[in-house]
């Protein structure tokens, strides 16, 4: 019985409240985070100076300790549904939680000499980033739409504020405002459609709504289309797919970089894993509601974003459209998702994990060179070969990755996409797949844009010869996010044997 | 040994450029010479292990893949690490160990601007590594992977390394064959879906190459083996690179160092026309039927094509990128005859172009090193201010030309009589007069050639470069770089069995599937 039912249920019956059994060993990550929020304001609003800077080592150590939780659930395996089934812990959502814990350690790594050198807010930065990032993992368990909805706002707000943090600079707050304003109204989207799928369903429990779906009849219920769409177009704002992704370049450039990173990576992730439940727990019933607005979506993002992308001047921007772009690879295991669920979903988990690291890794490098540079702006980054050749190569096996060449992590994300949209043999599958194929030689270009202008180009005069040391933090953000896109690429087993781990009980 | 080989032999020469590349990683860019050494070493340990494989492989046997391994890789897409040496394989191969060594020690004192020894060798060796492996990879992921990998490195050969518009070039070759495969991954992953084991009926579901050839395209209907076929044909096409999708080709090779023309020239090219032999047309029989015809005439327009532009040249390195275009264009009408003969041909053609216009490409950069120009009315009178330069020159294009005596012959006449009887099924009438239409390129062919080496060679030197000291002769480091070649052009011009032995039994079987 769902948490709603049984609040009606005792409204007749006066029995004493009965708290739901918790099993505190699956909550215990989400616990842990809990814990490192209030520690970063204690330590904040008693030490208040003092405390600055250890902020970083805190925040980390924190997020070290949430991971051990997850190693021990991992070894114990299984599925444990928690709360009647709206809170689910099994290899998947373990998985999503340890690729957001780790996001968001490197974010931390690329944040620590960052908002040191700029004097900005340190220790509210360190408590809104955590804060967001349990919104993330509690995401990744929720199947349930207030589940759903409350993990959405608990990752959305902190982030608002976060991409305003330069202060100073009117760009950033352009940034937080324009991110507050469209998140807000996505938000307000998505909750009708959430009300709307309520009335269908009777249930906030994803399992029950799909039930309800798949008797409902098919013809002549507009108002199902109606709620389906409402609730996907509100986690479109969020992933920022095309249409809707007006806010995100913007956004992108005036957020601080690390908080562009956090926002490309993690909170785009957290959007998409919100999608995954939704559709593959609820919605797969009406598969032809769903597979049609997917594939506008997801041709639409790959397209727009990249011809958009061919036309920056700023190497974040440039980001900022690749990942739209990319976000119409990652929707497109949607378009097929009633005809193998999941293998749609596993590609979909794939490709945001190993999108992550190699995205993380150009960030952290775009970061690293902007400390000389002063700017991420394309024809700033001419020649910075001569002065920093370690980070332009890294960079350009990041580049090389987002291309697809193998044998780096992105070619693999996007031949399970391949793989799967090919498989369905529909004819939206094939019409996907060939978009797509087009669509990588055009990222090809304006990524080896970047790479020419670093590499080939000569710099400008007066340009120093050496620059200054890459600080630790930053180089341990690159090397864990190369290592891992290697890894990824010349083993994907690592990944998919995790993905593929026992049967997710599809619908349930 | 024997065993040793059978176990990792293939695994150690595809990646032992790696472990050179890993310890040139760990030396600092200021000591030159130190990675000059480590990569010529490198790359003779590797041919070393090539020479072990082919003195231990079963010529009698060579339809049959040899040395196998086999392990698992991606169990979730059900792809394996399949490698395998056969007929097909084995001579190119043997091409790539023989040219990657020689192209180091030419490197030895004709590093390009802006220098760094270490980067270019590194990206060298990570070149080297992808071609071996995509001419060994049994699986068509393996292959996909190692096919993409050469990209990258020549990418960065032609930009950093490169001439005047070597930006252009550089990008114009990375999106003309990302495009051609990306199509062909969609390619491979519809084949992994629709082939169908002929027995039993169920899709097999796999990437094996051997399984998929076995299964001879069972369960895909002829329309789809079309589209299909069609998506491989732009990647392999791209790459060989077939008229109209040429057009990346002589920028790239005009604007590459002289090491990146001989290693795209020799080596890369031949990516294309073996993907199309190794995969296409064994695993879509019906497919290569269809396309066949369209192949051999777009084959045949490569070939009047590129003869047609070479003649137009002002810049050598330009013509010779042309008769690239043109030379492909025979192999490519070999394989669309889809006959034992053609496919005999083709394979001898590719090594035949990769020596000889490997050659070619090695001389036009010597050339340009001594005259600072490859405009070829600047030239003149070569076999006078270096003879020994001038005769080499002169024999690689007899060769190129298809003397008879000399490799480029084999590569040429075969060719052009496989067109005469085409497999069965296939348009006799139309491919008589492609034979007739590439016979007459071969005339073509003849008049530029002569006609570049009349006006580099002959008369006496423009006044420009009368007593410039820096035309001298062959030097030592050429000497050695180019001998092995010139005595292989002349060697299988003489005995061709070397490698017709090797590959008949090999095609036969690919020739056998697609019922020719």
């Amino acid at each position: 019985m769902s948490l709603a039912a049984q609040l009606v249920a005792q409204v007749g019956a006066p029995v004493s409240f009965r708290g739901p059994t918790i099993d505190y060993h699956a909550l215990a990550p989400e616990i842990v985070l809990s814990a490192a929020v209030v520690v970063l304001v204690l330590l904040d609003s008693i030490k208040l100076e003092r405390a600055k800077a250890y902020m970083p080592v805190v925040t980390n150590l924190a997020l070290l300790g949430a991971l051990i939780p997850l190693l021990t659930l991992a070894y114990d395996g299984g599925t444990r549904a928690l709360f009647g089934g709206s809170y689910v812990v099994g290899p998947m959502p373990l998985m999503l939680k340890a690729m957001f814990i780790v996001t968001t350690y490197v974010v931390v790594l690329l944040s620590t000499n960052y908002m040191a050198e700029g004097d900005y807010w340190e220790s509210e930065y360190y408590t809104l980033l955590v804060s967001s990032l349990l919104g993330m993992v509690v995401m990744a368990s929720s199947r349930d739409l207030i589940g759903i909805f409350v993990a959405l706002e608990l990752l959305s707000i902190p982030a608002y504020m976060l991409a305003s943090w330069r202060k100073g600079d009117v760009r950033s707050n352009e940034a937080g405002l324009k991110y507050f304003l469209m998140g807000v109204f996505a938000s307000a989207v998505l909750l009708y459609g959430m009300s709307l799928v309520y009335g269908l369903g009777g249930s906030t429990r994803l399992e029950d709504i799909g039930r309800v779906l798949a008797d409902a009849p098919t013809d002549g219920v507009p108002v199902v289309t109606l709620a389906l769409v409402f609730v996907v177009i509100g986690f479109a704002f969020k992933v920022s797919a095309v249409p809707f992704h007006v806010w995100a370049p913007d956004t992108y450039e005036g957020a601080p970089t690390p908080v562009t990173t956090f926002l490309a990576v993690a909170s785009k992730a957290a959007g998409f894993v919100a999608l995954i439940s939704l559709v593959f727990y609820a919605f797969l019933p009406r598969a032809d509601i769903i597979e049609p607005l997917f594939f506008v979506l997801a041709i639409g993002s790959m397209t727009v974003g990249n011809l958009a992308a061919l036309r920056q001047t700023n190497v974040v921007r440039m980001l900022a459209y690749s990942g739209i772009a990319h976000a119409g690879f990652m929707l497109a295991p949607f378009v097929v998702a009633g005809s193998n669920p999941f293998r749609s979903m596993q590609s979909i988990v794939v490709y945001l994990v190993i999108y992550a690291a190699m995205n993380l890794g150009a960030f952290a490098c775009v970061i690293a060179m902007a400390r000389q540079t002063r700017s991420a702006e394309l024809k700033d980054l001419a020649g910075v070969v001569r002065s920093m050749p370690g980070l332009a190569w890294c960079m350009v096996l990041f580049l090389a990755s987002l291309i697809g060449m193998p044998p780096l992590g992105g070619w693999y994300a996007k031949f399970g996409v391949f793989k799967v949209v090919v498989g369905a043999e529909t004819g939206l599958g094939y019409a996907t797949a060939i978009i797509m194929a087009i669509n990588t030689a055009i990222a090809a270009y304006y990524y080896l844009n970047v790479a020419k202008t670093m590499i080939f180009d000569d710099p400008p005069e007066g340009a120093p010869v050496r620059a200054p040391r890459t600080p630790p933090s930053l180089a341990a953000a690159i090397a864990i996010s190369l290592v891992a896109t290697f890894a990824f690429g010349i083993l994907p087993g690592l990944l998919t044997n995790v993905t593929s781990y026992g049967p997710l009980a599809l619908g349930g | 040994m024997k065993q040793f080989l059978n176990d990792w032999g293939l695994i150690l020469v595809t990646f032992l450029p790696m472990v050179g590349v890993l310890a040139m990683l760990c030396v600092p860019r200021e000591s030159e010479e130190t990675h000059k050494l480590l990569a010529v070493i490198t790359s003779l340990a590797t041919a070393f292990v090539g020479i072990l494989l082919m003195l231990n492989f079963n010529y009698d046997r060579a339809g049959i893949l040899q040395f196998r391994v086999d392990h698992s890789w991606i169990d979730a897409i059900n792809s394996r690490f399949i490698m395998g040496l056969d007929g097909l394989s084995l001579p190119l191969l043997a091409l790539t160990l023989l040219i990657m060594p020689l192209v180091f020690i030419y490197s030895w004192n004709h590093i390009p601007e802006p220098g760094n020894v270490k980067a270019f060798f590194v990206l060298m060796l990570v070149l080297e590594m992808g071609m071996i492996g995509t001419f060994l990879a049994e699986d068509l992921i393996l292959f996909f992977v190692f096919f993409e990998i050469v990209l990258l490195p020549m990418y960065f050969l032609i930009g950093v390394w490169g001439g005047p518009e070597r930006k252009y070039a550089s990008i114009k070759f990375f999106i003309y064959t990302l495009l051609g495969s990306a199509l062909m991954l969609v390619a491979f992953v519809a084949v992994y879906f629709l082939v169908k084991n002929p027995v039993t009926g169920e899709a097999i579901q796999t990437f094996s190459i051997p399984e998929l050839k076995a299964a001879g395209g069972e369960g895909i209907t002829r329309a789809a083996q079309v589209v299909i076929f069609g998506g491989m044909f732009m990647g392999f096409g791209i790459k060989v690179p077939m008229f109209p999708f040429h057009t990346w080709l002589p920028d790239a090779h005009t604007q590459a160092p002289t090491q990146g023309s001989v290693i795209l020239a020799a080596v890369l090219l031949k990516l294309g026309t073996y993907g199309f032999m190794r995969i296409a047309i064994p695993i879509l029989p019906d497919g290569a039927r269809q396309w066949a015809p369209v192949i051999g005439v777009l084959a045949v327009i490569g070939i009047i094509y590129g003869a047609l532009c070479c003649l137009a040249q002002t810049d050598m390195k330009r013509l010779i990128a042309f008769s690239s275009v043109s030379h492909m264009g025979f192999t490519m009408l070999a394989i669309s005859t889809l006959t034992t003969f053609g496919f005999n041909a083709a394979v001898f053609g590719m090594v035949a172009h990769g020596l000889i216009t490997g050659m070619l490409f090695f001389i036009a950069g010597s050339m340009k090193d001594r005259y600072h120009t490859l405009e070829i009315k600047r030239l003149g009178g070569l076999l006078v201010s270096a003879p020994k330069l001038g005769w080499i020159f002169g024999l690689c294009t007899m060769a190129s030309l298809g003397l008879p005596g000399l490799a480029g012959f084999w590569g040429e006449f075969p060719a052009i009589l496989s067109a005469y009887a085409p497999a069965e099924g296939l348009n006799i009438t139309l491919f008589r007069g492609l034979m007739i239409a590439a016979a007459l390129g071969t005339v073509l062919a003849a008049g530029y050639l002569l006609w570049l080496y009349q006006r580099t060679a002959f008369g006496t030197p423009t006044e420009e470069f009368a007593d410039d000291p820096h035309i001298h002769d062959v030097t030592t480091p050429e000497w050695i770089s180019w001998t092995p070649l010139l005595v292989l052009i002349v060697l299988l011009g003489f005995v061709p069995a070397i490698i017709f032995n090797v590959t008949e039994p090999a095609v036969n079987i690919i020739a056998k599937t697609v019922g020719g």
